[in-house]
């Protein structure tokens, strides 16, 4: 049986919005512990006091000595997760300027979330996986070569995909919306073996990660089941190769976002959001079926247009679709309404996300929604620089699977 | 006697002091026994459950943190229920603390718009301030009615 991962937890509101359990049992499920960091009382005045920034909340004030007390070293931990009640503006501002002080100030990974009441354990399980994992196998996330003939396979919310790689390189595909999570997996792995022209036998290590890891990973014996924060980002700055230093890695998913910043390979910090379906590639899709238009070619339409003219800017999928009809009802081309979308999602994403993560350049987008090309250039006007869309970007984690079960070879 | 809401709820000290002069404190300890001593329920550390928040917004609307509805939903029946009040403003963490600043905001506000009895008073800094802090508490619990 292995240690648990010990997890501080630095917070405010969770016990009284009864959600102190689902971090309890998110933590508990992938072998992790949370507790308190433990200070005196004269601890919390002075570094309170020290740290200087001067809320009103006990809590926070709290939560601040006691990331001091992490980043001094007087209490140990393995991971970081930072909480507050979703709403608070206290609250944001402590959590924001907490997770930039301690990963600023140690090598501890650190997640931060906003709750509401509910809140639960399997919306935290991802975040808490990826803190573990990055604690835990830290020696595995370094692993920059794939070697020997491995499987990826990334059971996405919207799709599903799988590469075969051998010797570093890639060397089969496959892709399919997800329909059947066992019988997607089941066909694109298939059809990456057939492009491949090897067949499942000869496969040396599988590795499986997205929503439906767990359930594909069991099946097919996969030798790795890893979320996709850190699977996504091995891919990331493997594809892109900037395997060293710091990169910040966009994935805008069909059901959720995600915001990373990296470096050497390894995510430090990240913020998965998924509460608005107006800022999801699934808001693009719409947009393009409302259009009349190939998912495929909305973004080369997008690029043609000019977002300025539609207003676009809603959170709500149902609100953006308003916003698209009547913009098109009032006369607006195809192509500004198609850039519009693709500016409103980049905005928000921006906006919601983007402002918790240190971005630190490369900025390297991934996932099916980086081949929308209207998207990658409104991200890059807002971010003010060149984003990097690696080859084969939307089989991000179907190659960070490939490229860490590879480590597994050797175990059998 | 009476039932004398006590902030911060958390002190043990004024807590002591209330029921001392034989009035009923109103305070957190009672507020999270009762819910720590609610048969099949298994939300630790509190037993507060996601359910709490939502009670709390009879006090606070929804788009107030649930951090805030969820300590209202302890505090507000306790407010209501209330025939007085001492309020100890700015008191140091070992005295009692409460941990949202916005709730705080809240009980006191709530229990000002009672027209209660209320004793609102600074925390003392110093000795002489200590013992006229200590004689003013006393008078107002005795002017309740009670022990003396």
């Amino acid at each position: 049986m292995t240690t648990p991962v010990r997890i501080a937890q630095l917070s405010c509101g969770p016990e009284y919005s009864g959600v102190q359990k689902e971090i309890d049992q998110a933590a508990k499920a992938v072998d992790a512990e949370i507790f308190y960091p433990d200070i005196s009382l004269a601890d919390i005045k002075r570094d309170f006091t020290k740290f200087g920034l001067d809320v009103r909340s006990p809590d926070l004030k709290l939560a601040i000595a006691r990331a001091k007390a992490l980043v001094d070293g007087r209490v140990e931990a393995d991971a970081v997760f930072i909480a507050t009640c979703f709403r608070c503006a206290e609250a944001a501002i402590v959590r924001n300027e907490l997770r930039r002080f301690i990963h600023e100030n140690s090598k501890l990974p650190v997640v931060s979330y906003s709750f509401t009441e509910r809140t639960t354990a399997g919306t935290l399980l991802t975040r808490m996986e990826a803190l573990t994992t990055i604690a835990r196998r830290r020696a595995l996330l370094a692993r920059e070569t794939q070697v020997g003939l491995t499987l990826g396979l990334d059971s996405g919310s919207s799709t599903t995909k799988a590469v075969v790689m051998r010797d570093n390189k890639i060397i089969g595909t496959g892709w399919l919306p997800t329909t059947d999570v066992l019988e997607s997996a089941t066909t694109v792995i298939q059809l990456a073996l057939d492009m491949a022209g090897v067949t499942r036998e000869k496969i040396e290590a599988v590795g499986t990660t997205g929503y439906g890891r767990f359930l594909v990973g069991e099946k097919i014996k996969a030798d790795l089941i890893q979320e996709e924060l850190t699977v996504n980002s091995k891919g990331a700055v493997f594809l892109a190769d900037c395997q060293h230093g710091p990169s910040t890695v966009i994935d805008i998913g069909g059901m959720d976002n995600k915001a990373i910043s990296v470096q050497d390979g390894i995510p430090g910090t990240f913020t998965m959001g998924g509460i608005c379906a107006g800022a999801s590639g699934r808001f693009l899709e719409m947009t393009a079926k409302r259009l009349g238009v190939d998912i495929t070619e909305l973004g080369p339409l997008a690029l043609k247009g000019m977002s300025a003219q539609v207003a676009m800017n809603s959170y709500c999928i149902v609100f953006g679709t308003q916003s698209l009809v009547n913009a098109l009802a009032a006369g607006s081309s195809k192509e500004d309404v198609a850039a519009a979308a693709c500016h409103s999602v980049a905005e928000q994403v921006f906006e919601q996300q983007l402002q918790e993560v240190d971005i630190r350049e490369p900025v390297i987008m991934v996932g099916g929604t980086s081949l929308i090309e209207g998207l990658v250039f409104a991200m890059g006007e807002l971010l003010q620089t060149d984003i990097v869309v690696p080859p084969y970007s939307q089989y991000i984690g179907a190659v960070g699977a490939a490229l860490l079960s590879s480590g597994f070879i050797k175990e059998k | 006697m009476a039932k004398v809401f006590i902030y911060p709820a958390t002190s043990l000290i004024l807590s002591d002091l209330v029921a001392r002069f034989g009035h009923t404190p109103l305070s957190a300890a009672q507020s999270i026994r009762e819910h720590i001593q609610t048969a099949g329920l298994e939300s630790p550390p509190l037993q507060i459950s996601p359910e709490d928040p939502k009670k709390g917004l009879k006090y606070a609307a929804v788009e107030v943190p649930s951090g805030v509805r969820g300590r209202m939903s302890l505090y507000g029946p306790m407010i209501e229920d209330a025939d007085a009040g001492i309020i100890i403003h700015d008191a140091d963490l070992a005295f009692g603390c409460m941990g949202c600043a916005r709730t705080n905001e809240l009980i006191v506000f709530l229990l000002k718009k009672r027209n209660i009895p209320l004793l609102e008073l600074s925390y003392p800094v110093n000795d002489e301030e200590g013992a006229e802090f200590v004689a003013a508490i006393r008078d107002f619990l005795t002017r309740l009615g009670g022990v003396k």
